[in-house]
């Protein structure tokens, strides 16, 4: 045990200072491949890539860097959470969703393209995993069991108040709350485990797997709500209805006034 | 005789506003002529026919049972009125008159009227001797009258007696459950998330049950004089209720690096307003201008949590005696 | 035939002098006097679609569980009110076209309002003979707002009960009174007595509509009794003699044709466009709520000053003098009402005008009202537009934060700046006008005739 440990810890030396060597040839900022990744081992592999994009925020060890610090490779402010014990849960929501690597250190990460292909991300996440002592597998939800009525209540005391009643994101004092409408089950199941950024972390004792498919089952029934009353203006209530009655109905009746009334001539 | 004038009168109106009624003579014309439009006249009669044509629609479409029937209903019901106000206006653009008429503008003022009416009321109150008397009495009736008919308007609610602003079903001992029923053990309340509890048995839908729970690192808190004991292990409760303007806090900002950075947060989600749960509930962003009521916890033998006293202040909205008094059961 | 039934009627009412009065008023024609006439129709929708729903709707709060057609509400506990209301959208056929086209409608009524509220403004029409027709309006303009707030109150789902427990939160804010006359209107503290929905609905769909529409027509026939003003025509004294199109034939078609096109419209957005989903918000609970919650247009200023007020209560001696809402929920919009109230009698105080006035004035001709008028309304429209700052978060991504701290600033120094400028440019086109009609002269009376 104590030898894998020694080994990896060399492989990720290795890797690392191959890694930054590269890094210097890439932007401040930029993203790090590993060559012909997909040739080498997935924990090798999972090791440069940590590296070379991961270690300057979350310490080459996975202990975090509690102080702001200038040791990455660039000149980008780092600080970071350790990884210890999170497992394959965070990085694999993390990267999947395109949310890591951060540019700065304290901005909020938002989703986009992933940065790495799956493969990777795989690597990423069993390296974070075996390396800094392990932690949680990525989970399976199935929101096939789950019941959507139910699933509603629970969305509306847990999640509603920050994502809104139909996860159409919103505000909480200092940051942004992100749309629920591209998440996949997985997805949620992980963020609702891992409590992302400023999001509270939801153990099993108070929502269960049980729960959670129910949740899950509801926020997949809010990618496509019942619309009944026609073109649904985005879920989010009033303010697009306002315009709607503003520069729809009442431009359409003042133009008709303007064209039936006389206009200001003589 | 009187009928036969009246009709005869009535007869004379009539003609003189319709055209080409009378079997008489052709009385003078009122409107101005428009010459006709057979093309807009068959213009208008299409239009006409069409707004039918949607409103049979409508009634089909009522009938049937069709996918997206709210759409075409207002579709067919929209358009069929749609169609009827262009052949309107489209008329009266066209071979419906429109002459311009000039007139006067009436008075503004009617000076001989304003003086008769003051004449009037002057002169029918000449044989009153003691006015002030009977005005005075006038307006004792009218008063105490008024003030009859308005006084059963307080059956609508306790005017005077402000006590149910004091109420809370929290009282020492009361047990937390969650939305089950199921109480809640100290060591399930995990830190970084954020629980909603109320009373056990008692009423939830009203202000000053729901609680919403969390739990901090005790080295982190910072809480009132006095407050020493209120948060076993950490555990704090606030009342759910901002003191704002009483939406439900159901907003619980976590420490992005735990435990402290930035500060753990309960946010209203209708105007923003942020409490801290570590100092007692202080405002830190937002309009609110009171802290969250916090309700003092226990422990108990079994594990159990549950009150320990009452809310630091009333729950709910700010009113006039809001700072006065503590609630109680 | 017409002569027949004119004849009936005028031997048994004697009404033939007033029809045919009614049928030759003149209607001086511009298209900005049609604005009210929007309103006046989309109340007349409001109205009718208002009454079928009174005959499904159920004013309850007591508990029941949802077996409707609507599968992802089955078996959830909620309101009989709520329920309903979910009935009336999916199991009352044509229900949910009716609801929608009565909240378009109320959308659109208040709109129509304001904007017949500024032509009037901007033109001076309220200026004596006319001050009372002007204050009505304006008391309709607040009674529509309560109405309004009362109509999406009372189905009680998610957002609705957020709604109310705010206005229940502004009511307490009133200094000395606020808790009884909170518990005066509630019954108990929120949500209140059972009986406050009994309340909510009679006077939603009887004291206020009564109060609306008595409103009404004490405003047409105010109208109708001093006549519409006119803009000045060259060839007749103005002031004194009115032209105008005749009821009928000239005005009927083209007011009955924007009747049409204002039902034909709302029932077009009611069928197209969704407003207000309750089935998609859930049942309200005083421990629940949603992010973004917003209220319907007409009451965005309100929330917008909310969320401006720094944080503050004004306490003396341990005494809750000022709870907060009071600035924004109650302070703001009497402000308003009160500078609008005021602002005839203000005016005909400072300008020293008495006299009695028939012609409208264009913007520019009263550059300093234009100017004031500008300043206001981008006071509360800025305002308003703070009460949407979240989600201008979410959707352009510009710091809540920053924004309230912008508004709290920005409220004050852009409308006196907008008014000073609207100001100036009434001067410079008022002067412009003068040189050009120097120069017409000149040249008039340099050409021999």
């Amino acid at each position: 045990m104590r030898r894998r440990r020694k080994a990896l810890l060399a492989v990720a030396l290795a890797a690392g200072l191959s890694a930054a060597a590269l890094a210097r040839a890439e932007p401040p900022s930029g993203i790090v491949h590993q060559p012909g990744g997909s040739k080498q081992r997935l924990l090798q592999l999972g090791a440069g890539l940590f590296a070379a994009n991961c270690a300057s925020c979350h310490g080459a060890l996975g202990e975090g860097v509690a102080a702001p610090s200038d040791r990455g490779a660039g000149d980008i402010t780092a600080q970071g959470p350790s990884l210890r014990g999170v497992g394959e849960l965070a990085p694999d929501f993390y990267l999947r969703t395109g949310r890591m690597p951060l540019n700065h250190a304290g901005e909020e990460p938002e989703r986009q393209r992933p940065f790495f292909n799956s493969h990777e991300i795989e690597a990423i996440s069993a390296y974070v995993s075996r390396s800094f002592g392990g932690g949680p597998a990525v989970p399976e939800p199935h929101p096939d069991y789950g019941s959507m009525t139910e699933g509603m209540s629970l969305f509306t005391e847990h999640c509603a108040g920050c994502h809104q009643i139909l996860g159409e994101g919103g505000y909480v004092t200092g940051a942004k709350v992100p749309v629920l409408r591209h998440a996949n089950p997985t997805e949620i199941a992980e963020a609702v485990r891992i409590g992302p950024f400023l999001m509270p972390k939801f153990p099993k004792s108070q929502i269960s797997d049980a729960d959670l498919n129910k949740i899950i089952a509801y926020v997949m029934r809010t990618h496509h709500p019942e619309d009944a009353g026609g073109f649904g203006l985005g879920h989010i209530g009033p303010v697009p209805e306002g315009m709607v009655a503003w520069l729809v109905a009442a431009f359409v009746l003042t133009g008709l006034c303007a064209v039936i009334g006389r206009r200001l001539s003589s | 005789m009187r009928f036969r004038s009246k009709l005869r009168l009535a007869a004379l109106v009539a003609l003189g506003f319709l055209r080409g009624g009378g079997r008489e003579r052709k009385p003078e014309p009122i409107v101005e002529e428009e010459g006709g439009d057979p093309r807009a006249e068959l213009v208008v009669a299409l239009l006409l026919l069409a707004a039918a044509a949607c409103a049979v629609a409508f009634v089909v479409i009522y009938a049937l049972d069709w996918h997206n029937e709210t759409q075409w209903l207002g579709l067919s019901l929209g358009v069929s009125l749609l169609l009827l106000a262009a052949a309107a206006i489209y008329a009266g653009e066209t071979f419906i008159p429109t002459e311009e008429l000039e007139e006067d503008y009436p008075a503004i003022e009617h000076p001989e009227e304003q003086m008769a009416v003051d004449q009037i009321v002057r002169e029918s109150g000449q044989g009153i001797t003691r006015k002030r008397l009977l005005i005075g009495a006038a307006g004792a009736a009218g008063a105490a009258l008024g003030a009859a008919l308005v006084v059963p308007a307080a059956s609508f609610g306790p005017l005077l007696d402000t006590a149910p602003f004091y109420y809370s079903p929290w009282s020492r001992d009361r047990r937390l459950v969650d939305e089950e029923g199921k109480p809640y053990r100290a060591d399930e309340i995990e830190p970084e998330t954020f629980y909603t509890a109320f009373p056990e048995g008692a009423y939830r839908e009203e202000l000053a049950a729901p609680l919403v729970v969390v739990r901090l690192d005790p080295s982190e808190l910072e809480l009132p004089a006095g407050r020493e004991h209120w948060a076993p292990q950490g555990i704090l409760a606030y009342s759910k209720i901002c003191t704002h303007a009483g939406c439900a806090i159901a907003l619980y900002r976590k420490p992005r690096f735990p435990p402290a950075e930035p500060s753990p947060a309960l946010v209203c989600p209708c105007h923003y307003s942020t409490f801290n749960p570590a100092d007692g509930g202080q405002v830190t962003f937002g309009p609110a201008g009171r802290a969250l009521p916090q309700l003092p916890l226990l422990i108990d033998s079994a594990g159990d949590l549950r009150a320990a006293g009452q809310f630091s202040g009333p729950v709910g909205p700010g009113f006039w005696g809001v700072r006065t008094r503590r609630p109680s059961a | 035939m017409i002569r027949r039934a004119v004849r009936f009627l005028d031997a048994r009412s004697g009404a033939a002098p007033l029809l045919r009065k009614t049928l030759r008023y003149a209607f001086p024609d511009h298209w900005s006097f049609l604005l009210g006439e929007v309103a006046l129709y989309a109340f007349v929708v409001l109205v009718a679609t208002g009454i079928y729903l009174t005959f499904f709707f159920e004013p309850s709060t007591a508990k029941t569980v949802y077996h409707g057609s609507y599968l992802p509400l089955r078996g959830m506990e909620m309101s009989r009110a709520y329920e309903s209301v979910v009935n009336i959208s999916f199991d009352v056929k044509a229900g949910l076209l009716i609801r929608q086209t009565h909240h378009w409608a109320a959308d659109v009524f208040v709109a129509a309002i304001v904007l017949h509220l500024i032509r009037v403004f901007f033109t001076g029409a309220y200026r004596k003979p006319r001050e009372l027709t002007y204050l009505i309006g304006i008391l309709m303009l607040f009674a529509a707002l309560l109405e309004g707030y009362l109509g999406y109150s009372m189905v009680d789902d998610l957002l609705s009960g957020m709604g109310l427990a705010i206005g229940y939160g502004v009511l307490l804010s009133v200094p000395f009174v606020g808790a009884n006359l909170a518990l005066l209107i509630f019954g108990h503290p929120f949500p209140g007595d059972p009986s406050f929905w009994s309340r909510m609905y009679i006077a939603h769909v009887f004291l206020m509509p009564l109060l609306i529409g008595g409103l009404l027509t004490a405003h047409l026939a105010l109208v109708a009794s001093r006549h519409h003003t006119q803009f000045r025509r060259r060839r007749v004294n103005s002031e004194r003699k009115l032209i105008g199109i005749p009821t009928f034939p000239g005005q009927a078609p083209r007011s009955l044709g924007l009747m049409l096109a204002v039902a034909g419209v709302l029932l077009l957005l009611g069928g197209l466009v969704q407003i207000n989903p309750i089935w998609l918000w859930g049942p309200y609970h005083v421990y629940e709520g949603t992010n973004g919650a917003q209220p319907d247009w007409y009451l965005g200023w309100l929330i917008g000053a909310l969320r401006l007020m720094p944080a503050f209560d004004v306490v003396v001696w341990n005494r809750t003098l000022v709870p907060n809402p009071f600035w924004g929920g109650v302070l703001f919009p009497l402000v308003v009402m009160g500078a609008l109230v005021a602002w005839p009698f203000l005016e005909r105080r400072v300008t020293g005008d008495r006299r009695a006035h028939n012609i409208l004035q264009r913007p520019r001709d009263a550059p300093v009202r234009t100017g004031i008028g500008v300043g206001f309304l981008t006071w509360v429209v800025m305002i308003f537009m703070a009460g949407a700052s979240d989600r201008a978060l979410v959707f352009l991504g510009i710091s809540y934060i920053s924004q309230i701290w912008f508004y709290r600033v920005a409220v004050w120094i852009v409308p006196v700046a907008l008014g000073l400028l609207t100001w100036r440019f009434c001067l410079g086109l008022r002067g412009m006008e003068e040189v050009q009609a120097e120069q017409e002269a000149a040249v008039r009376s340099a050409r021999p005739d």
